[in-house]
């Protein structure tokens, strides 16, 4: 990362191209966000004079945020895809972390198996149906926890988590152990305290798949009164559907059943992306230790 | 409490240990050596009471996990019986008629499945070729700028769309390429016709590699990142006294540092030669056509969810996954041979 005594200095015209093409790169991936939020923050003057996305700020104005919280299926949305979320995050981070510490030690009764048994889910799904009838066998449909228990544990994050767990040295546990500690003491007062990096990471992917989860809540959740909100971003945003047909007749025949205005359309999009750019600044210094280690040794 | 933890029960092990491998000095120091030596390999108490008096708490931890595994991953592996079945809902797997391999041999004249299953293959072929190299020569890129906060700053960025859904993704091309989007707006503008990438089927699979690539090259560089930074830089130094230019020195030392990482990933994306992901193609499905955007996942959902053929959707799935793990075992045995590690070790 530093520059090396070796290195000659880069040409003019190499770095000249290095920095139009990153630039061009990061201005890809930002551009349309940038778009995005600001047509969701433009009156709808603004956004029927540029006639689609809004690339130069106009006047300001929250109206399509109003217009969206009072329609009342964006605000149960969010509130389903939060609450969905937090518990997630919480029972996906306690099960792992239990594990992939119960599992850092080789050599203990079953390790072998039980580890094998972890890292062979790499390898095989068990396919949509067998795992649709195991959902709806167990009487989830259309509940929440079908959108949290199947994927509660994911292989690939306990590895990590295991992986940073072995590499804390025996040393320190094993003093704790002499003086008596069990082995939740041990987990919870010395080996969680060194590993906030770790649990970080991987409390952010789970949330974010969380947060994200579509295709689970098309699969078991029958209920649209029960949907998530990338549920309706698909079908108010992506789709372009009334938000209050189907509802009740009274407001299709009151006029309602035209498609949100752009305006509005945007501003579903950015409530789902702004929770995930809220935290990733957060976690994202943890990223580079925490993945590299699940990369190397997983 | 802490009674019941390590050390008490542990001394109480030691006391029945007759293990003869384990060293006896190891045995007179007692727990915390055990636990020492444990790192590398733990000497086993000879009984399996003891060795359960002994992890009982361990294994404990283990417990939700595994029961969470084997209740939604190898539960519903044993479920893919009902391929083998004409299976009712109302009937349950118990009493459904056996049909042995029916259900395969419709699979085989479906054209549809055909027709699916050559989508996903093309799709994969056409982002192996396309998109598979682009992390590749984008961590080599980042890997040049050697100014830290750059680096962090560019690095952030482009891993930053990973964590956006897919449902944000699509929506988002929409927005830029969609019929009603801003390319056709600014096209509109300059006097010509407006176009609609997005539900073109000619160029769908375009489409989805750069919708592939906006949301995921970034955060694929990460893993070539960190075989970048295990590379000796010894020898980058030593090229150079050799003389070696820049173009060189990346084509002998970075690349082949690469290597293992690149054949690793290139296994893996074997094994999930069947596996293009679903959200993507589930939502463009519509817009697009089933000709193009139908691939092997999204024609289990639509055969099976709704029009209630199970077993089929099933026999479909299993036919999925047997193919994808044959894949993988062929490709480690192929990575073996010249040579390098694989995804798991030979045994």
């Amino acid at each position: 990362m530093t520059s090396a005594s070796w290195a000659e200095k880069p040409s003019a015209v190499g770095r000249t191209a290095k920095t139009l093409v990153l630039t061009l790169i990061a201005a890809a991936i930002l551009f349309p966000v940038y778009m995005v939020v600001l047509t969701s923050l433009s009156t709808q003057e603004t956004v029927s004079r540029a006639g689609g996305l809004v690339t130069v700020p106009g006047e300001l104005s929250f109206a399509a945020y109003e217009q969206v919280f009072a329609g009342g299926v964006v605000t149960r949305a969010v509130l389903v895809s939060l609450g969905v979320t937090v518990a997630g995050t919480a029972i996906s981070l306690v099960v792992t972390t239990l594990a992939a510490y119960g599992l850092s030690r080789p050599g203990t009764l079953l390790h072998r198996p039980l580890l094998f048994l972890v890292l062979l889910t790499f390898l095989f799904g068990p396919g949509m149906i067998p795992k649709y009838l195991v959902v709806s066998g167990l009487g989830l449909i259309d509940s929440y926890w079908s959108l949290i228990l199947p994927v509660a544990v994911t292989a690939f994050n306990l590895v990590v988590m295991r992986a940073f767990f072995m590499s804390i040295p025996a040393e320190v546990t094993d003093s704790a152990r002499v003086d008596g500690a069990s082995e939740f003491t041990i987990l919870r007062r010395i080996v969680l305290p060194m590993s906030k990096g770790v649990v970080a990471v991987i409390a952010l992917l789970y949330a974010v798949g969380y947060w994200n989860a579509f295709f689970d809540a098309v699969l078991y959740l029958n209920d649209s009164a029960k949907w998530p909100l990338q549920l309706v971003l698909r079908q108010y945003v992506y789709q372009g559907q009334s938000m209050f047909a189907g509802q009740s007749g009274d407001s299709v025949a009151a006029g309602h059943s035209l498609p949100p205005n752009l305006a509005v359309q945007m501003s579903i999009v950015v409530i789902a992306l702004v929770p995930v750019l809220f935290v990733y600044p957060f976690v994202q210094k943890h990223f580079t230790k925490g993945v590299f280690i699940g990369a190397v040794k997983g | 409490m802490l009674r019941q933890g390590g050390t008490v029960e542990d001394s109480g092990a030691a006391g029945d240990l007759t293990a003869p491998a384990a060293p006896v000095s190891t045995r007179r120091r007692g727990p915390l050596a055990r636990w020492r030596a444990g790192r590398a390999a733990r000497p086993r108490p000879a009984t399996f009471g003891a060795r359960l008096r002994r992890d009982w708490q361990l294994l404990l931890m283990s417990v939700p996990a595994i029961g969470l595994l084997l209740v939604f991953h190898y539960v519903p592996l044993l479920g893919n019986v009902i391929a083998f079945q004409d299976y009712s809902p109302y009937v349950g797997i118990k009493d459904s008629p056996w049909v042995g391999l029916a259900n395969f041999q419709w699979l085989m004249l479906d054209e549809s499945f055909w027709q699916a299953t050559s989508n996903t293959l093309t799709i994969t072929a056409f982002q192996l070729v396309f998109y598979f190299p682009i992390p590749i020569v984008l961590a080599i890129l980042l890997d040049s700028v050697i100014r830290p906060r750059a680096r962090l700053f560019i690095q952030s960025i482009v891993y930053m769309p990973h964590f956006f859904s897919w449902v944000l993704v699509v929506t988002l091309f929409q927005q830029m390429f969609g019929g009603a989007g801003l390319l056709s707006q600014i096209l509109r503008e300059n006097g010509r016709s407006g176009i609609d990438i997005m539900t073109n089927p000619d160029t769908f699979i375009l489409l989805v590699t750069a919708e592939s690539v906006w949301k995921d090259a970034g955060w694929g560089t990460i893993i070539f990142l960190a075989a970048l930074a295990a590379i000796d830089q010894n020898l980058y130094e030593a090229a150079a006294v050799d003389g070696a230019s820049r173009w060189r020195r990346m084509w002998h030392i970075t690349l082949p540092g690469l290597r293992p990482v690149i054949i690793l990933l290139l296994i893996l994306r074997l094994g999930d030669a069947l596996n293009v992901g679903f959200e993507q193609f589930f939502l463009q499905r519509d817009a697009v056509g089933r000709e193009a955007a139908e691939v092997l996942d999204t024609f289990v959902y639509w055969r099976t969810l709704l029009t209630g053929e199970w077993s089929y959707g099933a026999a479909a799935g299993l036919v999925k996954g047997l193919v994808g793990l044959i894949l993988i075992v062929v490709a480690n045995k192929v990575a073996h041979r010249f040579g390098e590690q694989g995804i798991y070790k030979r045994s």
